[in-house]
């Protein structure tokens, strides 16, 4: 049995930058372990063949299921996150849990709030949740989404839990965008954010998880947080802090000092690496290969002061 | 028909005769819209076009999102705020007095354009 903490410990397994490529070209799926400090991430089907490999505890990241949306880039976004949730049951280790990084609905309607809820629920885990800004369009911004999935959270939707020795933050940037602006958190949820970790030891491993990225990933479509960097500045003395984020339909990462960030692949259609194209739309790809830019992510805890490991998962290929 | 009443007929006519020609002299020497046509902001590709548009008092504006995503049209003064359009949705705000105007998409709020209301010179 390899150490999954030592990447040269296992020959066959790529190195972190080869990895991560393979995860930009593997498309759909992400696995996510935390085993020594940083995540690291293999293509999915590299996690279905490590089934040998110990890994205690794992979670699974899925992102921007826009149940409702029927256009071009996927006719049927609801289908495609049903073939999720059916890799998300022949993944080797059972996750502990799922978090949904936002945009579970594509125009915030009942319907698709229901339609996404029936579904997510056939993988038998429990579910946390943070808005994306396509789940805070009714009428009176954000109730549908609160009423759902707010239990017990502060403002717009933002909360905090422990699980294996891992304290995991949800917070919300999508609310009260400034004309011009990025993602906001606000003054509040940053006090909040605050006095969350204030008590906590700087040797406990930290997910953080977002719907818009944390860090500026391209700032001329808006895919940034503009005062993302209180909130990271906040936890920097943390040994081993996970960022996960979706928003951007497409696995971006990078790790900065102690701070790993990842973002995950929708379930439903893919985004224009950042310039490449006249807009962030949704981006058109041939059928036969949709399914090669969709996925998840699943990240397992190895050892508790280790880095996460991420695994993406595309739906096909 | 009694004098007062033909006078003032023909004071509406001048009128009439008045607002129907001065807009058109206006558009044709600075491209104000004439007030009473409607003015159409097309959104594609994530932005809103033209990015500023220069209407007279009292025209109405058309906004048509024409992305495969969302957007909506916010007053940065919270004079107006459309519900998020949908494809082909569309939303419409009479602009009556003068002055700028400017407007973002809540959604993806690098999305910024300016409305602006100016009687035609004239
Ligand atoms: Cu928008």
């Amino acid at each position: 049995m390899h150490d999954p903490t030592d990447p040269n410990d296992d020959p066959t397994r790529p190195s972190r930058r080869g990895a991560l490529e393979c995860m930009v070209w593997a498309g759909t799926g992400l696995l996510w372990t935390l085993g020594g400090g940083l995540p690291r991430a293999v293509g999915l089907e590299r996690a279905l063949a490590a089934e040998a490999s110990p890994a205690p505890f794992s979670f699974l990241q899925i992102s921007d299921s826009h149940v409702g949306f029927n256009k071009p880039a996927n006719p049927d976004a609801l289908g495609t996150l049903r073939e999720a949730v059916e890799k998300i049951r022949t993944l080797p280790q059972k996750p502990s849990f799922i978090i949904h990084t936002g945009d579970i609905s594509h125009l915030s309607k009942d319907r698709e709030f229901d339609d996404a809820d029936q579904i997510l629920r056939e993988t038998g885990v429990p579910m946390f949740y943070v808005p994306g800004e396509h789940d805070l369009l009714d009428d009176e911004p954000g109730r549908a989404y609160l009423d759902r999935y707010g239990k017990g959270s502060r403002g717009a939707g933002w909360y905090s839990f422990d699980q294996n020795g891992v304290h995991f933050i949800g917070l919300v940037n999508v609310v009260d965008l400034k004309a011009g602006g990025l993602g906001n958190l606000g003054a509040e949820q940053l006090d909040w954010l605050e006095k969350d970790i204030a008590g906590l030891s700087s040797s406990k491993p930290i997910v953080v998880f977002a719907h818009i990225p944390l860090w500026t990933v391209y700032p001329e479509w808006g895919w940034g947080t503009q005062d993302g960097a209180r909130a990271l500045a906040l936890l920097k003395r943390f040994g081993s802090v996970t960022v996960l984020n979706g928003h951007i339909h497409q696995i971006i990462q990078k790790v900065e000092g102690t701070i790993a960030f990842h973002t995950a692949r929708s379930t439903a259609f893919p985004q224009p690496a950042p310039g490449s194209a006249p807009s962030p739309g949704p981006m058109k790809v041939p059928a036969g290969e949709l399914r090669q830019h969709l996925g998840i992510a699943s990240v397992s805890l190895v050892h508790g002061n280790e880095p996460l490991a991420v695994i993406d998962t595309p739906l096909a290929g | 028909m009694t004098l007062a009443s033909a006078l003032i007929r023909a004071h509406i006519r001048e009128r009439l005769a008045a607002a129907l020609a001065l807009p058109i002299v206006a558009l044709a020497a600075s491209s104000i819209a004439m007030a009473g046509e409607p003015v159409t902001i097309r959104i594609d590709n994530f932005t809103f076009g033209p990015e500023t548009v220069t209407v007279a008092p009292g025209t109405k504006v058309i906004w048509i999102n024409g992305d495969d995503i969302p957007h909506t049209v916010v007053s940065q003064t919270k004079l107006f705020r459309s519900k998020a359009l949908d494809t082909d949705d569309r939303y419409t705000f009479t602009f009556d007095a003068p002055g700028e105007y400017p407007y973002f998409c809540s959604l993806h709020p690098h999305m910024t354009g300016k409305v602006v209301v100016k009687a035609p010179a004239g």
